[in-house]
């Protein structure tokens, strides 16, 4: 497995700090959700954790074992983030799914296998053949969970995955991340603002507070 | 007017019966605007996407000048491609003044601006969230660029049929470094400007009717390409 481990993390955006000192050592596989009022940071800790923003102090290391790894290509195609906004591309459910396969150069039958699995799994399946630009949002949002899931990352950073759709697919949404935790291969870290919900799903909840993380359970 | 009709009527009769000289003509002016499009594309695309991808130091100049060079006048082009392949000139040794190839650079550099900078608009108008999911997902950056280009599909196919347009109907810049030579470099636009100075409508209006044919065979892909890429970015 990889760990992460955020160390002393500040960020700001025009001269606000968002995020002073703030560290977390993820080092078991487990479902992590970072909670917090709207504003607090909890988007962008994760932004930086999984590489795409980087911090203007601190930073973030990931391990495997007691190595160090190189944050190349390698690690990337390990982590991967679901954000808000999926950005579904122009092309069939089917096409948006298999991309993270396509690009691993891995064969059709098998790319097919997978894509087929995974969209039974968030149950679009019968919409296989459809332009993932025509779904509801919430069904966009499986979309971006499925396109994250089939690729088997080591870590799976979601971003608010329920925030923006209704209360069936969020529904949806949680039976998903509830199935891939109980076949704990993955480490989840996911933001919510939602006590219910990070107590339904996370094994730890994390507590953003004055851009510092606290552990609640 | 009589002149006109018995015009028409004889070049509906020039391209009913398959007169092999037309056809020619009309080979040649494919082949010649067909393989300028192709290089003007590979030059111009990963160009124009390079452009609207990354960040470098002068880029709003760089996107200014091809902007510019999109309006280039054809006869300031075959100036310049005549100086540059003539006996004297830096490329006279290659001999291909008077020759199709001559009149592909010719319509290459033409075409190439167009294709550019009409690809860099396309990418540019790629939503953000797409090189930001591709990459989530593990694309390494050349990765991202192919996705970035296949989302602006329809945009950069508007892009590279409007430069077909253009050099389709280019006179200026083949004439200079084409010479019009029959059989060999005379293609529609040429011969539509000898013909009629020589008064021979015929084969000009013959030429003529052709090209409007094309020009709204063009036309119509473009409008259908724009239609289908506007109806699925309103989804």
């Amino acid at each position: 497995m990889i760990k992460l481990v955020a160390a002393q993390i500040a960020k700001g955006y025009n001269a606000k700090p968002v995020l002073q000192d703030c560290s977390f050592s993820f080092d078991e596989i487990g479902t992590y959700a970072l909670m917090g009022p709207n504003g607090c940071g909890k988007s962008t800790f994760l932004r930086i954790c999984a590489l795409l923003e980087d911090p203007d102090g601190g930073g973030v290391e990931f391990y495997s074992g007691r190595d160090r790894l190189e944050k190349n290509i390698e690690l990337m195609r390990k982590i991967t983030i679901v954000l808000p906004r999926v950005g579904a591309f122009n092309a069939s459910v089917f096409k948006n799914v298999a991309y993270g396969l396509q690009i691993r150069k891995m064969n059709h039958e098998r790319i097919a296998e997978q894509v087929d699995r995974m969209l039974e799994a968030v149950g679009l399946a019968h919409k296989k053949d459809q332009n993932a630009l025509t779904l509801s949002s919430g069904e966009t949002q499986r979309l971006g969970i499925a396109r994250a899931m089939v690729i088997e990352p080591e870590i799976l950073f979601l971003d608010e995955p329920t925030a923006s759709i209704d209360e069936e697919n969020a529904g949806i949404v949680e039976g998903i991340i509830l199935n891939l935790k109980r076949e704990a291969r993955t480490t989840i870290i996911i933001t919510t603002h939602d006590r219910d919900q990070a107590a339904r799903i996370a094994d730890r909840v994390l507590m953003m507070h004055d851009g510092r993380i606290e552990l609640q359970k | 007017m009589n002149l006109l009709i018995d015009g028409f009527k004889s070049a509906f009769f020039l391209i009913l019966h398959l007169n092999p000289e037309l056809w020619n003509i009309i080979l040649l002016s494919l082949m010649v605007s067909g393989t300028a499009l192709a290089a003007a594309t590979i030059l111009g695309l990963p160009l124009g996407a390079v452009i609207g991808l990354k960040r470098f130091r002068g880029k709003s100049i760089f996107i200014s000048a091809m902007n510019t060079f999109m309006g280039l006048p054809p006869v300031v082009v075959g100036l310049f491609v005549y100086l540059l392949l003539s006996r004297s000139g830096p490329l006279g040794f290659m001999g291909l003044l008077y020759t199709p190839s001559a009149m592909i650079i010719a319509q290459t550099v033409l075409a190439f601006p167009i294709v550019a900078a009409l690809c860099h608009s396309a990418v540019v108008h790629v939503d953000p969230i797409i090189r930001q999911a591709a990459a989530t997902l593990g694309a390494t950056p050349c990765q991202v660029t192919i996705k970035v280009i296949r989302e602006a599909r329809y945009g950069i196919l508007s892009a590279i049929i409007t430069a077909f347009g253009r050099v389709m109907a280019e006179v200026g810049a083949i004439l200079i470094v084409g010479g019009n030579i029959a059989g060999y470099t005379r293609v529609m636009t040429t011969t539509i400007a000898l013909e009629t100075d020589k008064g021979n409508f015929e084969l000009a209006l013959a030429l003529g009717v052709i090209l409007l044919v094309i020009s709204l065979v063009i036309n119509a892909i473009l409008h259908i390409v724009q239609r289908k890429g506007m109806m699925e970015a309103g989804r």
